[in-house]
């Protein structure tokens, strides 16, 4: 039923390939990348595999420059993890916190921290067992879109659950 | 034009000329003033050192030119264009030959290397017929370039009034590889680019090094335990360690002047906060608190005070509060966000980055926040780092897209931007002490 762990495993290094390949050529088309994996295509992944959490839940959410608010979209992405993350409670969760690289080195490490805690904190208030969450900040350390572009640095503002 | 009118037309120092009343010493030495609009760098004449290795002798002679010229104070001439081509250290110079060849300012030089490497050298003001330095100079033989960086260090504190800069290193992060995926590892060099050598391996991201004020001593972040943690790296045995256990993360590490204590970041659920502790351990203290961000810490001179950027207010702006913390008052005011400030080691001034109107500034103000000036203006430059005189400043610059980031320096005069010659892109520079 499940894809088997080394197939899974290349297929998310794959998709994730094809995400920063995407994003790379600098897609200036609005809404390309809603929840960041949403143009994949078909194929969303068995349930409760990681794929499926990847492509059909959205694994990332977005903020708007220099803040850690969390938009309506980010909201309804993360109850969607949230709802995700409570049925197959088997997985551990890495919150990644990024920013893009419109700021300083050092204050950018702590606005990563900060998103990753709002996000973790808006988890846990879904009711995802904190004991299962941790946390990482990247600072600006770590963008997936590269180029000089507003619409791309918007990609780079985000806080990635990583499914362990 | 004599250097009575050069001194004269070339004020040293700010406005005020403050820091150059030194310059203006009623004696026969030559000196160098500067002041904005008037200044003109001093030509001088280098000829090869006199050396029974010639190549040897041309070699340290240039190290001593290249110097002086990025300093942007001196204007070293063509040594093919000199009435000698090597220096004589024993002889008084023909100063008549010297002045019909336009030439105000000679520095002769010997050099040997035998156990030791020794070298002497004297400078010359040849319309007053007088020497203004005359030093000699013992290294060890491993350090043959250090010998030219003492004898730059002596002319150019000689002749400017203020203290040298070129016998020192230079701590940075190297950066190789994709952007979405940069290798950052520790580097060192010289402050002109040579000798680079890797400090870590690159398995784990390193970065924002700084010296402790003896230079053996470097503090910086390292991702090798998940999330950043202030590491101390000793520079003589390699050896190093976590700084502290606080929080969930620490970051934003900078020495104390004595080098006892390192003021640092913690961030623990969102809130970064400010905190020092002993380099020799023990328990740290808290010295900001709130929800806020509050990052950057950087001691002034005497260690009294504490400067720091928080964004408490809303953008990042800086603050100064007593070491041991409370009571910090805004001291940045203008457009746009402060980071990164940054106290000069001479006191006088702060230097820090600015971001407005989609630019990243370079700047200096003076420490109540008065004065402000920017050096500096790019799509992205950030991260000043002092020269150990507090008339230089390095910094990094970053173009965008696929590129990446450059050493810059420029003087707190806002001249004489140079790039600093790195084998890849480089960043967060650092700037070490004079060395012992």
């Amino acid at each position: 039923m499940a894809i088997s762990a080394p197939l899974n495993t290349a297929l998310r290094a794959f998709a994730m390939l094809l995400f920063v390949v995407a994003i790379a050529a600098c897609s200036r088309t609005p809404n390309a990348m809603p929840t960041g994996v949403g143009n994949l295509g078909p194929g969303g992944g068995a349930p409760g595999s990681q794929q499926e959490f990847l492509v059909s839940v959205g694994d990332r959410v977005f903020f708007e420059t220099d803040s850690s608010n969390l938009t309506p979209t980010a909201m309804s992405t993360l109850d969607k993890q949230a709802a995700w993350l409570n049925q197959y409670s088997n997985y551990r969760i890495m919150i990644e916190g990024h920013a893009d690289e419109r700021g300083t080195r050092e204050y950018n490490i702590a606005l990563g921290a900060r998103r990753a805690s709002i996000v973790v904190n808006y988890l846990t208030s879904k009711g995802v067992n904190g004991q299962r969450i941790t946390s990482q900040s990247f600072g600006k350390e770590r963008p997936v879109a590269i180029c000089n572009d507003i619409s791309c640095w918007s990609q780079n503002r985000r806080a990635v659950t990583v499914v362990q | 034009m004599t250097l009575l009118t050069r001194r004269n037309a070339l004020k040293l120092g700010l406005a005020g000329g403050i820091a150059m009343a030194a310059a203006a010493k009623a004696s026969a030495q030559l000196n160098i003033t500067v002041e904005g609009a008037n200044f003109r760098p001093l030509p001088i004449a280098i000829p090869d050192f006199a050396s029974s290795d010639p190549t040897f002798g041309r070699e340290i002679a240039e190290i001593v030119r290249n110097n002086l010229r990025r300093s942007g104070l001196f204007q070293p001439l063509d040594p093919a264009s000199l009435p000698l081509q090597v220096g004589d250290v024993n002889a008084t110079p023909d100063f008549n030959t010297w002045r019909t060849a336009n030439v105000d300012a000679l520095v002769m030089g010997a050099v040997e290397r035998g156990g030791q490497i020794s070298s002497s050298v004297r400078v010359w003001d040849t319309r007053q017929g007088a020497q203004v330095v005359g030093s000699s100079y013992n290294t060890d033989p491993n350090s043959s370039r250090r010998v030219g960086h003492i004898i730059s260090d002596a002319i150019y504190s000689n002749l400017t009034g203020g203290g040298g800069y070129f016998d020192t290193r230079v701590i940075y992060v190297a950066e190789s590889g994709p952007k979405a995926n940069r290798v950052r590892r520790l580097a060192i060099m010289d402050q002109d680019g040579a000798n680079s050598q890797y400090l870590t391996d690159g398995s784990s991201m390193a970065l924002t090094p700084r010296f402790s004020p003896n230079g053996d001593m470097v503090t910086y972040m390292n991702f090798a335990n998940g999330n950043p943690q202030v590491f101390l790296l000793q520079l003589s045995t390699g050896r190093q360690q976590q700084l502290a256990s606080v929080g969930a993360m620490t970051f934003a590490p900078r020495f104390s002047p004595d080098g006892g204590t390192v003021a640092f970041s913690v961030e623990q659920g969102g809130a970064t906060n400010i905190y020092s502790v002993g380099t020799g351990g023990g328990q740290p203290m808290q010295l900001t608190s709130g929800a806020a961000i509050d990052t950057g810490p950087s001691y002034s001179p005497d260690g009294s005070r504490i400067l720091f950027e928080s964004d408490r207010g809303g953008s990042p702006q800086i603050y100064m509060m007593g070491a041991s913390g409370g009571n910090a008052q805004r001291i940045s005011f203008g457009q746009g966000s402060y980071s990164t400030p940054v106290w000069s080691p001479n006191g006088d001034l702060i230097a820090f980055t600015r971001q407005s109107g989609g630019q990243f500034n370079i700047g200096v103000m003076n420490p109540d926040g008065s004065g402000e000036r920017m050096l500096y203006s790019s799509f992205h430059a950030e991260g000043p780092t002092w020269a150990p005189n507090g008339r230089v400043i390095m910094f990094f610059q970053d173009p965008g897209g696929n590129d990446g980031p450059r050493l810059m320096s420029i003087d707190i005069w806002g001249r004489n931007l140079l790039t600093i010659p790195t084998d890849g892109y480089a960043s967060d520079p650092a700037w070490s002490g004079l060395r012992a």
